[in-house]
């Protein structure tokens, strides 16, 4: 298995009341809650972080991109993933990922991937989204053109990297007379490309077609909902008439490592309630706008609503498998079990979460390092 | 007077319009929440017009076409409309997002109008205010800002939701979004052509509008010098539904 270091970079320094009291993090949270030399000192702190990962043995660093929020200050992915390309010399380095729709002119991420990835000699891993739904706001961008301009992004993207340039791309919303690549990526034929996802059937689709298998991974869900989809990724992957590898599928789970099960449940429980019911909290109309999924999707949702918008404790995450936590024997198991049910070859670790000090981030890194990962490394 | 409803298909969507009343012909382009029964409003109109209701391509029970990308594309759709039912020497009576559609439609040819109220329309952006975000609003708060008396919007809230309005409401607001997402709820370019709209005007607006505040009044007069604004107290987004009467009223001595 795959072990990657994730990495949010949220406000740490936030007001958790302002929060709450603006109901959410995104869109209309002033900024004034934003203090740029807090900002400075957190975002060292959080680069020292991930260059720690590479030292304690972790397979990849990844980063991803969210904008106009406290609850993850990488409005550019590719900043940070450029300040790693030269503090680090082993890790693979995953922009987890750009958000394609939103931008105006797709080629820009193609050359800045491929920069990464030339300097970094093919340590980029790659990965496209299409922002969630609350970046429809803050970009203006219409969700209803979203799936149409995540597809047609990517043909240019890949299509820029792969072919010979000059050529000329007619698209529906892209339009380019000249697309001739410089720098083309280092890695042949391109920088491995990966798909973080909600979970949606159609994505599903998309990324596991014989012409991509795209690893697929499945972000912050309960563990439940975690199977279902990676179930339904094997399952379409073996309509479309191959078998599933496990490094097609990968899980993204907050995780939180102490000296003792009771221990770690103290140290994280007001930091991952902050994460799931401050950070994470948005309205149905803020994360779901028109045409973002399926109207089938979005009715599911409104069904589901009082769980999804609800409160939730640091117990009843557990029990729901949408955080890990406890002694680096418990971690372990819950991993291993997991794994028995779901195969995944890759599996992102986020080790730092809404609040979470520094000195608590790096304690539980190193024992997840040392006593977890070693063990997870040989599944698979 | 009773409405039938009936379908034609225009441009390759079949569109769903409800037509009652005698008399000159009279188009209603509804809002963004569509137009799924007919009111008491639209049973007054046509006691001296004959009425025409069609739902929006993507709104109602009309077809959401491929070709449907932005408000451009409703204005050609509604001439080909106009033409395939041969309305001619119609009142084009827009309301909300249908005021917008209705100015779009008039920049472009007006030959089959005889002219426009337009009722608290989007489409133009005035300096310095603000409408509501239709899109972030959440529902309830959304449906009371729609009235300025406060029962209306708590019958409408009180009223039963079955799944097949639940699936109308997401429809029509996909298309509004299509629409109207960005730039929100206006067209940029709309103001440089306004002034090929060479029939009468007339502007009606609730003061106390939570939506599209009447201040947007005062621009849209700018650019269309010729029309006459009617502004009605006591009255929110939706004059048609909180003051038919006044509206009606302001709508028949219009037409004559």
């Amino acid at each position: 298995m795959q072990i990657v270091l994730f990495h949010l970079m949220p406000y740490a320094d936030l007001d958790l009341e302002a929060g709450r009291k603006n109901g959410t993090v995104w869109v209309t949270l002033p900024n004034a809650n934003f203090d740029p030399e807090k900002g400075h000192r957190l975002y060292n702190r959080y680069l020292d972080e991930l260059e720690y990962g590479e030292e304690l043995g972790f397979d990849a660093l990844a980063v991803n991109e969210h904008h106009q929020t406290a609850y993850g200050l990488m409005p550019s992915p590719i900043v940070t993933a450029s300040a790693l390309a030269r503090r680090t010399r082993r890790a693979k380095i995953a922009i987890l990922g750009s958000a394609l729709p939103l931008r105006s002119h797709p080629l820009t991420v193609a050359e800045e991937h491929a920069m990464i990835d030339v300097i970094t000699g093919g340590r980029l891993i790659s990965g496209f989204v299409r922002g969630i739904g609350a970046e429809y706001h803050t970009f203006g961008v219409n969700p209803t053109f979203s799936h149409e301009r995540f597809h047609e992004a990517h043909d240019l993207i890949v299509r820029a990297w792969t072919e010979p340039g000059p050529f000329a791309f007619e698209g529906h919303h892209y339009k380019h007379k000249y697309v001739n690549l410089w720098p083309r990526p280092f890695q042949k034929p391109h920088p491995p490309i990966w798909i973080p996802s909600q979970g949606s059937k159609e994505t599903i689709d998309w990324a596991s077609h014989p012409d991509r298998r795209y690893p697929y991974l499945q972000t912050f869900s309960p563990a439940k909902v975690v199977q279902r989809y990676l179930k339904s990724y094997r399952d379409t992957c073996a309509g479309y008439g191959y078998q599933c590898e496990d490094r097609q599928l990968g899980w993204a789970v907050p995780v939180y490592v102490s000296s003792t099960d009771a221990k770690a449940r103290e140290e994280a429980k007001a930091h991952f309630e902050a994460f799931r019911n401050v950070f994470v909290r948005m309205p149905l109309e803020m994360l779901l706008p028109p045409g973002y999924t399926s109207r089938e999707s979005l009715k599911n949702v409104m069904k589901a609503k009082a769980q999804m918008f609800g409160d939730v404790t640091l117990e009843q995450a557990l029990e729901l498998g949408l955080f890990v936590c406890g002694s680096p024997q418990t971690v372990l198991a819950s991993f291993r079990k997991y794994w028995e049910e779901m195969r995944f070859g890759n599996l992102l670790v986020l080790c730092q979460f809404a609040t979470l000090p520094s000195d608590l981030t790096r304690a539980s890194m190193e024992r997840f390092a040392r006593e977890v990962m070693p063990a997870l490394k040989a599944l698979g | 007077m009773p409405f039938t409803e009936q379908l034609v298909e225009v441009d390759g969507c079949r569109t769903h319009y409800r037509r009652g009343g005698k008399g000159r012909p009279l188009v209603f382009l509804h809002g963004a929440g569509g137009a799924p029964v007919v009111l008491p409003f639209m049973e007054k109109l046509a006691t001296r017009f004959d009425v025409v209701v069609p739902d929006h391509p993507g709104y109602g029970k009309s077809d959401e076409p491929q070709w449907l990308e932005n408000i451009h594309d409703v204005a050609y759709f509604y001439l080909d409309f106009l033409a395939r039912l041969d309305l001619k020497d119609a009142l084009l009576v827009g309301a909300s997002m249908g005021g917008w559609m209705a100015m779009e439609i008039a920049v472009r040819d007006t030959a089959r109008l005889r002219g426009l109220v337009l009722v608290a329309p989007a489409g133009v952006k005035a300096p310095g205010v603000e409408p509501a975000d239709l899109f972030l609003l959440p529902p309830e708060e959304a449906a009371r800002r729609l009235f300025h008396d406060p029962s209306f919007a708590e019958k409408r809230l009180a009223a039963p939701m079955t799944p097949e309005l639940i699936d109308l409401q997401l429809k029509n607001r996909h298309t509004t979004a299509r629409l109207a997402w960005e730039p929100r709820l206006h067209d940029p370019h709309l103001p440089k052509w306004l002034h090929r709209i060479g029939v009468p005007v007339a502007i009606v607006w609730g003061a106390q509008d939570r939506i599209l505040p009447v201040a947007i009044s005062s621009e849209l007069g700018r650019l269309l010098p010729k029309s006459t604004l009617h502004v009605i107290d006591g009255c929110g987004h939706v004059p048609q539904e909180e003051k038919p009467d006044d509206f009606c009223d302001i709508v028949f001595r219009f037409a004559r």
